[in-house]
């Protein structure tokens, strides 16, 4: 099994650590022909206006995208959670768009709105929450599950093989929901 | 739920990291900037070449100029204010922007910094050496950078601030609990942080480089030398291309390993900033701080 960070920009020295507690021997993703073999990849947290540029001029993105449609699971934590959805809303940023939800940019406000708390996720249980200039899922479509939700709002959803989630796991010591993302990718 | 930890203070910078950050004045300047690349927008009144050349006492810019900037973007801003201003500081807190740079390119106030442990908001401050940085990690900054010679466009002293910190943290690897305790006596700093620089063998937090950075190259540099992100100031807006200057930065410094994107990015840029002589200088804006 091989499992990928998009290592273009942002936290993506954090995941392939964490993915490392998990035994998973990630690769850093920069280029199309790093995506050969890869069951499994995360795009990290970190500015998705950049990520997003960075991945056009690089064709990282269509290459992705075919690879998501034969099998590969993907996991978005913010930047990345952005970078995966259909429709961002007043933005017309570079996006993959494989995750049918509409999603609002740093929705709970600027950097002294940040916040940290505790969250109860499906499946995995208590959990700490890093929020930094995070976005809100507003609408989701057909068949994407939520995991976990904050003030009614989802902060962890699912679409078969696509994992998206509003706050940094990769920032804590805790790596369940890595390990929540390994199995997906295990039985996709 | 808890706001303004350190956690999340450096977190951001996290976020930040392989990124570009970049010097602007105005908004149509920040739109450039982001739709470059940019992972942040440092808002300014004049880059750091243009407060060298008009001398006189630079200051926090006007907050009508910061909201104008914060407006144009999404991407996190941040401001500067002078060494141990902590009355701009806070004018900036209440302004909402992302990041506070206690800046030596603006005139310094106090001969001791802003306790930055005191502040909601993430501070970002230069160091030349290992105990520079860490005094202001000790103050509370959740970001370092190198401090390099703002508005030189030269990338020599940026280089010795970040071979000077290599350096210091390899020498540390030697060090005896006696040698390490008089280290940190010698820093002014406590223990358990110039152990923690020893055990994770960088500095503790996000470190950039600024100071001095005008091509694509200069990024690549800087990057292949340890850092972990990019400032550049007067490098792009005094360039003769500034979208495609800074399009080619925010490249080569995602791809500072791969000299073939770096050629191809760099390629018919014009003239980059024309740049100063470190010799040739008047004022050393690097020697400002504590």
């Amino acid at each position: 099994m091989k499992i990928g960070v998009l290592a273009l920009q942002g936290s993506f020295k954090e995941h392939i650590e964490m993915l490392g507690k998990c035994s998973v021997d990630a690769v850093s993703v920069k280029r199309p022909e790093d995506l050969k073999d890869m069951n499994g990849l995360i795009i990290p947290g970190g500015e998705s206006t950049a990520i997003g540029n960075l991945m056009q001029l690089s064709h990282l993105d269509m290459e992705i995208i075919k690879r998501n449609r034969h099998g590969m699971a993907i996991y978005g934590t913010c930047a990345g959670a952005i970078i995966l959805s259909k429709s961002i809303v007043e933005s017309q940023q570079p996006r993959l768009g494989l995750l049918d939800i509409s999603i609002k940019r740093n929705d709970y406000g600027r950097q002294a709105d940040s916040f940290e708390t505790e969250l109860d996720i499906e499946k995995i249980g208590k959990f700490k929450g890093i929020f930094i200039r995070a976005p809100v899922i507003e609408k989701m479509n057909n068949g994407v599950q939520i995991l976990s939700e904050l003030n009614s709002k989802p902060i962890l959803v699912q679409k078969n093989n696509i994992l998206a989630s509003t706050f940094h796991p990769e920032l804590t010591d805790d790596k369940r929901v890595h390990e929540y993302f390994v199995d997906i990718v295990k039985n996709s | 739920m808890q706001k303004g930890t350190f956690l999340l203070k450096k977190g951001l910078a996290e976020m930040l990291k392989n990124g570009v950050i970049m010097d602007v004045v105005n908004a149509e300047q920040a739109r450039i900037a982001e739709k470059a690349g940019a992972v942040a927008v440092m808002a300014l009144e004049r880059v750091p070449a243009d407060i060298r050349k008009m001398g006189g006492v630079a200051r926090m810019a006007d907050p009508l100029k910061i909201k104008e900037i914060m407006e144009a973007v999404t991407i996190p801003v941040m401001a500067k204010c002078r060494i141990g201003h902590f009355a701009e500081a806070r004018v900036l807190e209440s302004l909402g922007v992302d990041y506070i740079d206690e800046s030596e390119v603006l005139t310094p106030a106090d001969e001791r910094h802003v306790d930055k442990n005191d502040f909601k908001i993430p501070f970002v401050c230069g160091a030349r050496n290992l105990g520079e940085a860490l005094r202001r990690i000790n103050e509370g900054a959740a970001m370092i950078r190198t401090k390099g010679e703002a508005g030189t466009g030269n990338i020599i002293e940026a280089v010795r601030h970040i071979r000077c910190i290599n350096e210091e943290i390899e020498n540390l690897q030697k060090m005896d609990q006696k040698q390490l305790d008089m280290k940190a006596q010698e820093y002014k700093i406590p223990l358990d942080l110039l152990i923690a620089a020893k055990k994770l063998k960088r500095l503790p937090v996000v470190n950039f480089a600024a100071g001095g950075i005008a091509t694509p190259a200069d990024a690549a540099l800087m990057m292949l030398l340890g850092c972990d992100g990019i400032f550049v100031g007067s490098g792009i807006f005094k360039s003769q291309a500034p979208f495609e200057t800074a399009k080619a930065v925010v490249q080569a410094t995602t791809h500072f390993d791969n000299p073939q994107i770096i050629a191809r990015a760099s390629a018919g840029l014009g003239e980059a900033m024309k740049g100063l002589d470190i010799k040739e200088l008047e004022i050393k804006l690097q020697e400002r701080g504590y």
